[in-house]
């Protein structure tokens, strides 16, 4: 007999932003866990590559976009019921404050925070989480344990759904349903890319000052995930799980 | 566009620094004052006023203010 006390064996979990970095990387290890998957995210394709990625079978893809409100009742009212859910939806934003313009925050907050606070409020009131599931949602190091000049608004968004994900542990914890989240530093996805406003030879000089030497991988990110879906975490709740190769040990 | 006024836009993105010190031929990064919020503030400001989204790799690859203003040039 196999001990693992992280099977997801006979668990439904959703997994939002799951057609590219942490999302997916989290949706496969789900499956390799045991899972039954439901993958979302906006782009077909890319979706549609994270589904050939997943083992096993039964799982199931759903293209939304979450930062509209009628594609999240739609999502909601299409799933079975669930054992899980990974909120990872997210978008990133570089500006300093004086540029700051009213629709590039609407369209953060959209996209990051009422996105997961919606769903999260219609899963509960349409009674979709079995008893004993587990909510996670990737907010970030950024925001909760130390904010970055020009991120601003990213880190808003994200300092908001750790305030969300207490209250959700709080008031969800007598249905035994949990709520945690894993935030890391700089993970390698797209959204880390040199391509943005960000360049190659800064990504390079920050990597320096990570006590671990390097960014992390989306893997780094899913395996936390995954303690947090099982019922090896039965008694966290509440808990922002820093990931971050030691960076904010570092002044 | 006149490279005056991209000089005195680019200048706006410090908290004090005299334009009048500024030429074309400056090599912006060697600035005292020069640093990434800078860096970021000066991609904003092109955003704003030029329409034209550079790169931080644009940034890190132009060395004199007419190297930036070249390729804002190039992209409007
Ligand atoms: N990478 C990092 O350094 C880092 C650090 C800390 C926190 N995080 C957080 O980790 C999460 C995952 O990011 P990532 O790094 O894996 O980036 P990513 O590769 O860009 O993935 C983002 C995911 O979100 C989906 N998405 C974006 N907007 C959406 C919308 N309106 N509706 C539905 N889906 C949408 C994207 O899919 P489509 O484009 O197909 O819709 C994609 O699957 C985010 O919440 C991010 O803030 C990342």
């Amino acid at each position: 007999m196999q001990y693992n006390p992280f099977s997801l064996e006979d668990k439904t979990i959703l997994v939002t932003g799951a057609s590219s970095g942490i999302g997916q990387s989290t949706a496969v290890e789900c499956s390799k866990m045991g899972a039954k998957v439901i993958i979302t995210a906006r782009n077909p394709d890319r979706l549609q590559e994270t589904f050939e990625m997943l083992h096993g079978i039964g799982h199931q893809q759903i293209v939304a976009d979450l930062s509209n409100e009628v594609d999240i009742v739609n999502l909601v009212d299409r799933l079975p019921k669930l054992d899980g859910c990974v909120n990872n939806v997210g978008i990133v934003m570089t500006k300093p404050l004086p540029f700051y313009k009213r629709e590039d925050v609407d369209r953060m907050f959209n996209t990051n925070t009422f996105s997961i606070v919606f769903i999260v409020q219609q899963l509960v009131k349409k009674k979709v989480l079995n008893r004993n599931s587990s909510i996670v949602i990737t907010t970030s190091a950024g925001g909760v344990f130390g904010n970055t000049p020009g991120n601003g608004i990213y880190d808003m968004t994200k300092s908001a759904l750790h305030s969300f994900m207490q209250t959700a542990a709080l008031e969800l914890a007598h249905k035994g349903i949990r709520c945690n989240s894993v935030n890391p530093a700089m993970v390698n996805t797209r959204m880390a890319e040199p391509s943005g406003s960000i360049s190659e030879e800064q990504i390079q000089l920050d990597k320096k000052r990570y006590p671990l030497c390097r960014y992390g991988e989306p893997k780094d990110i899913a395996l936390a995930i995954i303690y947090l879906l099982s019922d090896a975490s039965s008694w966290v709740t509440g808990t922002a799980l820093k990931i971050d190769g030691g960076r904010n040990l570092v002044r | 566009m006149e490279i005056k006024e991209f000089i005195s836009n680019f200048a706006e993105q410090f908290d004090d620094l005299d334009a009048s010190i500024l030429s074309p031929e400056t090599e912006f990064k060697a600035l005292d004052d020069w640093n990434s919020l800078v860096a970021l503030s000066v991609i904003a400001m092109i955003d704003e006023e030029y329409d034209v989204t550079l790169k931080g790799n644009d940034i890190t690859g132009s060395n004199t203010i007419q190297d930036l203003y070249n390729t804002v040039c190039e992209r409007m």
